[in-house]
């Protein structure tokens, strides 16, 4: 009994300094971040396009602009290609298809993000540029790349989801003279579509924070895209070119970034999880 | 119709209706081995953000903070184990390649002697420099005023600032003045500087680098680089762009040229090394070794065989012009 008490207060430990860990980096990169924002004034900070660190000008829009512009793009490609997955492997193929796929998809989530950057550089950038022309590194390629790299995330969440519809749902449409394809649009995709929505957020807060293969794909040009073929930067992105060099008020400016990033992604995680414990709570009623 | 035959469900678990995702969550942070696993699965929402915020500060500012970080731990060691026999150098990671064969030619030839060579860009270098981290900072473009007076420099070596264009364009020879127009973007097409009609797309490197400041301080005065100009973070990349991409102009290292790029003469004269040395190729950046005063016996012997004729022959193999 004491022996359990004793791991217990163990684990307990454990478990709270990986959150301080957390606590710690939330409080240093808002207190190195968050003046400069101020100094700048969150208007010019937030609403210029114009970043020229050498210059003292320190304006973001287009890096939110272009982490907007891949994210979205990112999740068109993430939510066509995971969703129908996600279908086919929970209702249509046979199990053993399954088995095997599952695990093949999961498996993409283990390769490196430099991998896919430079699959992207090496054979979609020339793809882009030979023919739809622009310089190939661009707002498409990158969302090709992220798209790619959320699929695994966005089908798991939405295969637990569909599988988590009680199995009276499907029963009942089917009893009803529903074909599968109809139970499926009608009855199915509908029970599970607060968990979707959560996958669909969690696969976006992870496309906005993805760096190194957007770095290689994107262009990190600093005008606003106007259309999928111009290359952006994106919030990471730009952290990652100048941290290396940064100092002064350019470092600032740059934790600012990460500030700012930061609040995106934990405003999308807040959204994913909202949303799954309203589909849980209204399980319960 | 039985439902035996139907797929629908055919996992062997029933999972629990409200905490499906948050178990995948879970299990896909797992699979990406990264430090959110260890965060209690109870908490996914916070293991997302962790593990977003991993993701962004991950790859390569990771990296360098990691190689900071062992270069003091390693400078230390050295210290340790051979006081007064040990040069530390930090900085531009365009100099950092040479620095590295001039370390093992002097080691080669100064048995128990020890150079530790680091990157992290000149900005860094010079902050090491100052803070007594490195005995000696590499800096890749000239000092500014203010830098001047607080550091001594020695210049190493000169190096030939190239512009470079695909081998299938047709312009080979640029004034500064239509360079500045190309890279502010201003010119747009290649027919208003004698080239084929088609769009020019410049290829630049990112704030603070080295190559990147020099080229400003050289061609661009008091313009900016254009907004829209692709921005990439290594000479290599440039090198890959300008390669696969007809309409594209870069610049780089002259030594990093190589066969399959075309250089651009400037203002009439070639990008060679012999047109560096005499003065009539006018792109050409600094090399320098900093230190703030006088540098320690161990690292004056270390600049003193950097800067003898066996020092500078080595780097002018490498593709450097050497400093006189």
């Amino acid at each position: 009994m004491k022996r359990d008490r004793l791991i217990g207060a163990m684990l307990l430990v454990v478990a709270l300094s990986a959150i301080s860990g957390l606590a710690l980096i939330t409080v240093f990169i808002f207190r190195e971040g968050v003046p400069i924002i101020l100094r700048v004034g969150a208007g010019q900070f937030f609403l210029s396009t114009d970043w020229e660190p050498s210059l003292g000008h320190f304006g973001i829009l287009s890096m939110l602009g272009g982490s907007l512009a891949v994210t979205l793009g990112a999740a068109v490609i993430g939510v066509v290609f995971s969703l129908g997955l996600a279908i086919v492997l929970t209702q249509f193929a046979p199990p053993g298809l399954a088995a095997a796929l599952k695990p093949a998809i999961e498996l993409l989530a283990g390769i490196p993000s430099v991998v896919y950057g430079f699959v992207g550089v090496v054979t979609l950038v020339p793809l882009i540029r030979h023919f739809l022309g622009g310089p190939g590194l661009s707002v498409l390629a990158a969302s090709i790349v992220l798209g790619i790299m959320i699929l695994p995330t966005i089908t798991s969440v939405a295969i637990d989801a569909l599988q988590a519809v009680p199995r009276s749902y499907a029963e009942g449409s089917v009893a009803l003279g529903a074909t599968r394809w109809q139970t499926v649009t009608m009855v199915l995709l509908r029970a599970a579509r607060s968990g979707i929505v959560a996958a669909v957020i969690l696969g976006m807060g992870r496309a906005i924070g993805e760096t190194m293969a957007v770095i290689m794909v994107a262009g990190n040009a600093l005008a606003l895209p106007h259309s999928p073929l111009d290359p952006v930067r994106t919030l990471t992105s730009n952290i990652a070119l100048e941290m290396g060099y940064a100092s002064g008020d350019h470092r600032q400016a740059l934790f600012a970034t990460g500030v700012t990033l930061f609040v995106i992604i934990t405003m999308l995680n807040t959204a994913a999880l909202a949303v799954s414990r309203r589909r849980a709570g209204r399980r319960r009623v | 119709m039985t439902c035996s035959c139907t797929p629908y469900f055919h996992d062997a678990y029933a999972p629990k209706f409200g905490d499906g995702p948050l178990i995948a969550l879970a299990r896909q942070d797992e699979h990406l081995s990264r430090p959110a696993a260890s965060l209690p699965p109870s908490d996914p929402p916070t293991g997302g953000v962790y593990g977003s915020l991993i993701l962004m500060a991950n790859t390569r500012f990771a990296f360098r903070a990691l190689g900071v970080a062992l270069a003091a731990v390693l400078i230390c060691a050295g210290c340790g184990k051979a006081s007064g026999r040990s040069v530390s150098l930090l900085g531009s990671t365009s100099i950092q390649p040479f620095a590295e064969v001039l370390a093992e030619q002097y080691t080669k030839k100064n048995p128990g002697h020890f150079v530790e060579v680091q990157g992290g860009g000149s900005t860094a270098g010079l902050q090491a420099a100052a803070s007594g981290l490195a005995d000696i900072g590499m800096c890749s473009r000239a000092l500014t005023a203010e830098e001047a007076h607080q550091f001594t420099p020695i210049l190493i070596a000169r190096d030939g600032l190239a512009v470079v264009v695909n081998s299938k364009n047709s312009v080979a020879s640029l004034s500064i003045e239509q360079l500045r127009a190309l890279f502010a973007g201003r010119v747009m097409n290649w027919k208003d500087v004698g080239g084929k009609d088609g769009p020019v797309r410049p290829i630049t490197r990112e704030e603070g680098s080295g190559t990147r400041e020099s080229f400003v301080r050289l061609v661009m005065g008091k313009e900016r680089i254009s907004r829209r100009a692709l921005t990439q973070e290594s000479n290599g990349s440039v090198k890959e762009l300008v390669k696969g991409d007809p309409a594209a102009i870069g610049y780089m290292s002259l030594g990093l040229v190589g066969e399959e790029l075309a250089a651009v003469t400037v203002e009439g004269a070639q990008p060679t090394v012999k047109n560096v040395l005499t003065g009539r190729y006018t792109l050409v950046r600094p090399l320098l070794f900093v230190s703030k005063g006088a540098v320690s016996p161990a690292a004056q012997r270390f600049v003193d065989f950097v800067l003898s004729s066996e020092g500078q022959r080595l780097l002018e193999t490498e593709g450097l012009v050497r400093a006189r």
